[in-house]
């Protein structure tokens, strides 16, 4: 186990990290920010991996790539990370801290220097291919990019395909490519790398579904991959979003999806952990997206819904139609003539049916990825034996390597969340152990001072980009150009053939010089993409990137209006008219430093807490860690063994030691938490001990919760009311005490899922399934004669859990599913007692004789987390466990900077979740404390003081709790603002405007249009 | 052209991370919209003032639409349902001052709906064109005459 950091001499700042996918991402995103130089090094030509493939991702059906677009960006903008794509790993020698890493990046034959990313290459070839993003859905060209956000925006050539490559002849993308960009003569290039640590986050493959024959994919058209329904799904997709037949282009009215193909079988006994979810969701948005009528049914074993949200979610599906049938489904045939799909199968009350459905989706599972043991072999790391990266539990994160770390589905198949809070979690270690190397290779890029342009009248320079003929093909840019010459406040203009070309940058710099520009105004393509780098052009010669501003006439005019010349040209000359106009009134805004303490406020004491504390403190930063019992260690203190067989004892135990032993954490035991003011950087927060009356105030730059859960107790099952009903924990008291009821019984009944479901909606608590296993091999090993019978509705031994399940079963335990309408009934029987329940096959109901009953009781939030969310200002879930900022990408912060959560307090999870969750949030919480001062300001809300009443609105509609009511007016701290400007709309007396979009700055573009219109030299 | 020979001038306010995403997709699948509508960026509906709706007709703008994230997906948690009631107001305001709420519109949509954008801007182009000039521009011009 790695202490205080690597132990070698040399510790290299930088770190590796292999595979961009959404993991690999976040990893390098937490590095670069906390001061740590990335190379994110992805195998294809492109970031983004499996997520970028995805339409909606479960529960919230957030748009997947509304949320990830821009983390492409910020990796592909972000001055600590370097992209090395279409790039291989081929030996890595060294050791933690001081590693070099060889690198082969292979030909791209196209010029990232030089390529703009403006895709004539791409129109102009003749050549084309299936298409591996879609799946075979669509085509693609020889040289090609595979979605519309690719990053780094540059095509690759496949040369299996590209006829210059194949025959010597075509070259059409060499002709058509004014900036001689295309390269047909590039070499693979290798390159040596000194990084101290490394990351594999490579990710994971889906299923060939072809393997499974008995399905017919490949054979019969309208048998699909739950991949490709999902791009059917994408309204970027190859039908733009409409669900049709491949066969005949037809909307199906009949689709089925099979649950666990290539998962839960003789050669993948694991399960995928995500296909349930998907499925279920695919559903409801076939739902949506076809007319009403059409049925959905999805064919599974068990339904996994054992995340947070997701029992509401397939509630949700259910009362929306959705029919789930628990049969796993085994062969299809063809129907010959109409190609729909014969299923015949087995229900639960043992009758045999066959149904006909229109379209099949195979819910593919994943499987470890291609190419993995060349990687594992470059890098020196252990697979397991289905080929993914293996790891200790008590230790998740780390390879059997020192200083490589891995995180994702290479860890095992897992959800978009749990990806990226292991790859949080995983930089957490390098950020641990590269502590010492911290900000030696990275600094922030110097710009000259700015010039002053205080009562300057504006002088707004023009710049028009021909984007190729991307724009000039269909807007006359010239025209356009000449045209805002008489514009007011504009004194140049100019019209460039790639403005974000190198020489295209420095004539615009030039020209700012020349012409003393003030500001500056680019019609060209999206802000979205471009703004960063020119905004960074405009910084070179000493302009306040706030006085840029863009006109974005190629994707929101050239692109759209194509077969309109006139009336796009026109539409050109509005939106440059509007920009200047806004332009004008823009004014420059600085981000101030703003100090800030590198302490961190831990609150609560358990395994996510503790795991969270040292993973700071080991990197030198002081921690308080408040603990409201007597002791440190939280639910793990009752446990017996933790489901990887380990003593629960010994990994509490040890986890407090080294908390103890550790000088930077003050640990305040007996203690709560009674208030706290302060934002970002800068909280202060007061602690009460039940010892000591007076309080103690704490001045911390972040804060972390954890605090955990507690088992349900309510009287269920007669708990309580005969003492031969126990609960889980119960039961794990007993082992560790080796209770004699345990030795001697003939026969134990488990009941899952038991909890307060008559207070309030049903939701899974993710760990009893796995536990029960667990127990069931403890108990078979201490009695084995004795009988378990376990009453369930689903199980849900999710990812490599499901081994367990199958040894539970092996070693002899029964299981039987029950329904919510059809529960078990317990009874006293003396000291016994009696259990009754339906036998679903049997369509009869049993009375069996039990000495114990085992309740598997759910895990509820804490008593006080309520207090403590109102203490905090940070909000609870449905279910009452805290509610993070975002269940997809950002699953340990609260919305609120600053504050993060991890553990149980999130919703339950096992101790390796924990584990990886309180790293991920010390991660998390490291990007905000490594910084020296905090830049605050920018597009942010600010108060004018003698307007403000103090009437409250603002503090009331702010998501995010920002402003407080000090002295009688609003305060809005810079720092926690996340300028929505959702309360300048909202202020009665308008005393609150959000920087950068003033109302005159937002009004401007009318006025500019208005005149403009008036001016009688447009159409309107 | 349309046949009347109207051709409505529409302002659609759109959030940064789903409606203005929406409407650059709908460029690179080239998809086809009329060139009627004019984007103004903002970062979140939430900041959407009456203010903003009013001085676009007062201007003599034919239309107005307000396009945020999908409900519950705001990027910033609630702006896309404060938009929606402030736009609901701005609708009634315009119906008294007899210019018509049927003029401004408020839409949902993921950055990944680029198609829907354009149908969106086709249908609004259409709703607008078919309601013929805002009587503010009507008169705008009768005054110019």
């Amino acid at each position: 186990m790695q202490q205080n950091g690597a132990t070698g001499a040399r510790v290299v700042g930088a770190a590796l990290v292999v595979g961009g996918g959404i993991a690999g991402m976040q990893a390098a995103l937490d590095l670069a920010e906390s001061g740590i130089q990335v190379y994110l090094l992805e195998k294809s030509p492109w970031i983004g991996g499996r997520m970028a493939q995805l339409d909606k991702t479960f529960p919230t059906n957030d748009c997947a790539m509304c949320i990830m677009s821009p983390r492409l960006v910020e990796c592909s903008r972000h001055h600590n990370i370097q992209i090395i794509s279409n790039a291989d790993v081929v030996s890595l020698t060294g050791e933690a801290g001081d590693f070099t890493a060889t690198i082969r990046k292979r030909a791209r034959y196209v010029d990232e220097a030089k390529c703009t990313g403006c895709g004539i290459c791409i129109a102009k070839c003749p050549w084309k291919t299936d298409s591996e993003f879609n799946l075979g859905l669509s085509k693609r060209k020889a040289i090609y990019t595979p979605f519309a956000q690719a990053v780094p925006n540059v095509p690759f050539i496949d040369t299996d395909l590209c006829m210059y490559f194949k025959r010597g002849t075509c070259k059409a993308c060499v002709m058509f490519c004014e900036l001689g960009a295309i390269d047909l003569g590039q070499q693979d290039q290798y390159m040596e790398l000194e990084v101290g640590a490394v990351i594999l986050a490579p990710g994971s493959d889906i299923y060939d579904a072809g393997l499974s024959e008995e399905f017919g994919f490949g054979r019969y058209p309208n048998v699909l991959t739950s991949l490709q329904f999902e791009r059917l799904l994408s309204a970027a997709g190859p039908t733009q979003g409409s669900i049709l037949r491949p066969s005949d282009g037809v909307e199906p009215r009949k689709i089925a999806w099979f649950q666990c193909v290539g998962s839960r079988d003789q050669e993948h006994p694991y399960c995928s952990a995500v296909c349930c979810m998907y499925a279920t969701k695919e559903a409801m948005l076939a739902k949506e997206h076809l007319p009403p009528g059409a049925e959905f049914t999805i064919f599974l074993m068990d339904l996994r819904a054992f995340g947070k949200g997701f029992d509401a979610y397939f509630q949700r599906a259910q009362e929306e139609g959705i029919r789930y049938v628990r049969c796993r489904a085994s062969a299809l045939t063809e129907v010959p003539g109409s190609k729909s799909l014969l299923l015949q199968y087995e229900n639960e009350r043992g009758e045999l049916l066959t149904e006909e459905f229109d379209m099949v989706a195979l819910s593919v599972g994943m499987t470890a990825p291609k190419g993995v043991s060349e990687l594992a072999a470059a890098t020196g790391v252990a697979l397991n034996s289905f080929g993914f990266g293996d790891s200790s539990p008590s230790t998740p994160l780390e390879t059997s390597r020192p200083g490589v770390y891995l995180c994702g589905t290479f860890r095992g198949p897992k959800d978009i969340p749990d990806s990226v809070t292991e790859a949080s979690g995983a930089a957490g270690e390098v950020q641990r152990l590269l502590a010492s190397g911290r900000g030696t290779l990275v600094s922030p890029k110097e710009f000259p001072a700015e010039m002053s342009q205080v009562g300057e009248e504006p002088r707004v320079g023009v710049f028009v980009c021909h984007c190729g003929s991307n724009i000039a093909g269909v807007v006359d840019v010239e025209e356009v150009a000449r045209r805002a010459r008489e514009l007011p406040g504009v004194v140049y203009t100019d019209h460039v053939m790639f403005a974000c070309s190198t020489d295209s940058l420095k004539a615009m710099r030039e020209a700012i010089v020349e012409h003393r520009l003030n500001r500056v105004v680019m019609a060209s393509c999206s802000p979205r993409t471009h703004e960063p780098l020119f905004q960074e052009n405009v910084r070179e010669v000493g302009l306040n990137p706030y006085l840029y501003e863009m006109a974005n006439i190629r994707d929101q005019c050239s692109w759209v209006h194509g077969d309109r010349h006139d009336e796009a040209t026109d539409k050109a000359r509005k939106l440059v008219a509007m920009a200047v106009a806004r332009s004008c009134h823009l004014e420059p805004l600085y981000k101030l430093p703003q100090g800030l303490s590198d302490r961190a406020l831990v609150v609560g004491g358990g395994v996510a807490g503790m795991t969270a504390a040292l993973s700071l403190a080991e990197q030198g930063f002081p921690v308080v860690l408040v603990e409201r019992e007597s002791q440190l260690g939280g639910l793990l203190l009752e446990h017996d063994t933790l489901s990887s067989g380990r003593d629960s004892r010994e990994q509490v135990s040890q986890l407090v030691e080294r908390v103890q032993a550790n000088q930077n954490v003050e640990v305040l035991t007996d203690s709560q938490v009674v208030s706290s003011i302060g934002f970002v950087g800068n909280f202060k927060t007061r602690v009460a001990s039940r010892s000591d009356p007076t309080q103690r105030l704490v001045e911390h730059g972040v804060t972390i919760i954890a605090t955990g859960g507690r088992e349900y107790r309510g009287d269920e099952h007669l708990l309580g009311q005969h003492p031969g009903v126990v609960t889980m924990g119960d039961l794990e008291k007993a082992l560790k005490s080796d209770d004699p009821r345990l030795r001697q019984a003939k026969r134990i009944v488990v009941i899952q899922c038991v909890g307060p479901w008559d207070e309030q909606p049903f939701y899974c608590s993710r760990v009893c399934c796995t536990v029960t296993m667990k127990n069931i091999l403890r108990l078979k090993e201490i009695n084995p004669s004795c009988q378990v019978v376990v009453l369930y509705k689903d199980i849900r031994t999710y990812g490599a859990r499901e081994e367990m399940y199958t040894e539970a079963r092996r070693a002899g335990a029964i299981f039987v599913r029950y329904t919510d309408d059809d529960q078990p009934v317990v009874q006293a029987a003396g000291e016994a007692l009696e259990v009754s329940f339906t036998e679903p096959s049997l369509g009869e109901r049993l009375t069996l004789a039990a000495d114990l009953l085992v309740s598997s009781n759910a895990l509820v939030p804490s008593a006080g987390a309520e207090e403590l969310s109102r203490v905090f200002k940070v909000p609870l879930g449905r279910e009452g466990f805290f509610q993070e900022a975002h269940s997809k990408l950002r699953p340990v912060d609260f919305a609120s900077d600053g504050a993060f959560l991890c553990g149980v307090a999130h919703y339950p999870k096992s101790v390796e979740e924990a584990i990886i969750q309180g790293k991920a949030a010390a991660a998390r919480a490291c990007r905000v404390i490594s910084q020296d001062e905090l830049m605050v300001g920018g597009v942010v809300a600010s108060v004018e003081e003698e307007k403000c009443t103090a009437c409250l609105t603002c503090v009331r509609i702010c998501p995010y709790n920002v402003p407080i009511i000090r002295d009688g007016v609003a305060i809005i701290e810079a720092a926690a603002c996340q300028g929505c400007g959702i309360c300048v709309g909202e202020c009665p007396a308008k005393a609150i405007q959000l920087l950068h979009y003033r109302d005159d700055q937002v009004l401007a573009k009318i006025e500019g249009l208005v005149e403009l219109m008036a001016a009688g030299s447009v159409a309107r | 052209m349309s046949t009347n020979g109207f051709e409505p001038q529409i302002v659609a306010f759109c959030c940064h991370y789903c409606a203005s995403a929406a409407a650059d997709l709908a460029g690179s699948m080239r998809l086809r919209y009329p060139p009627n509508i004019l984007v103004i960026k903002l970062m979140c509906t939430g900041r959407i003032d009456l203010l903003h709706i009013l001085r676009a007709f007062e201007g003599g703008v034919d239309g107005v639409m307000v396009a945020g994230c999908l409900e519950g997906n705001c990027h910033f948690i609630s702006g896309n349902t404060q938009a929606k009631r402030r736009v609901q107001y701005a609708k009634q305001v315009l119906e008294s001052i007899g210019v018509g709420g049927e003029r401004l519109e408020m839409f949902n949509l993921s950055s990944s709906e680029g198609p829907r954008f354009a149908k969106i801007a086709t249908e609004m182009t259409e709703r607008i064109r078919n309601l013929g000039p805002s009587p503010v521009s009507r008169q705008k011009k009768e005054v110019v005459k």
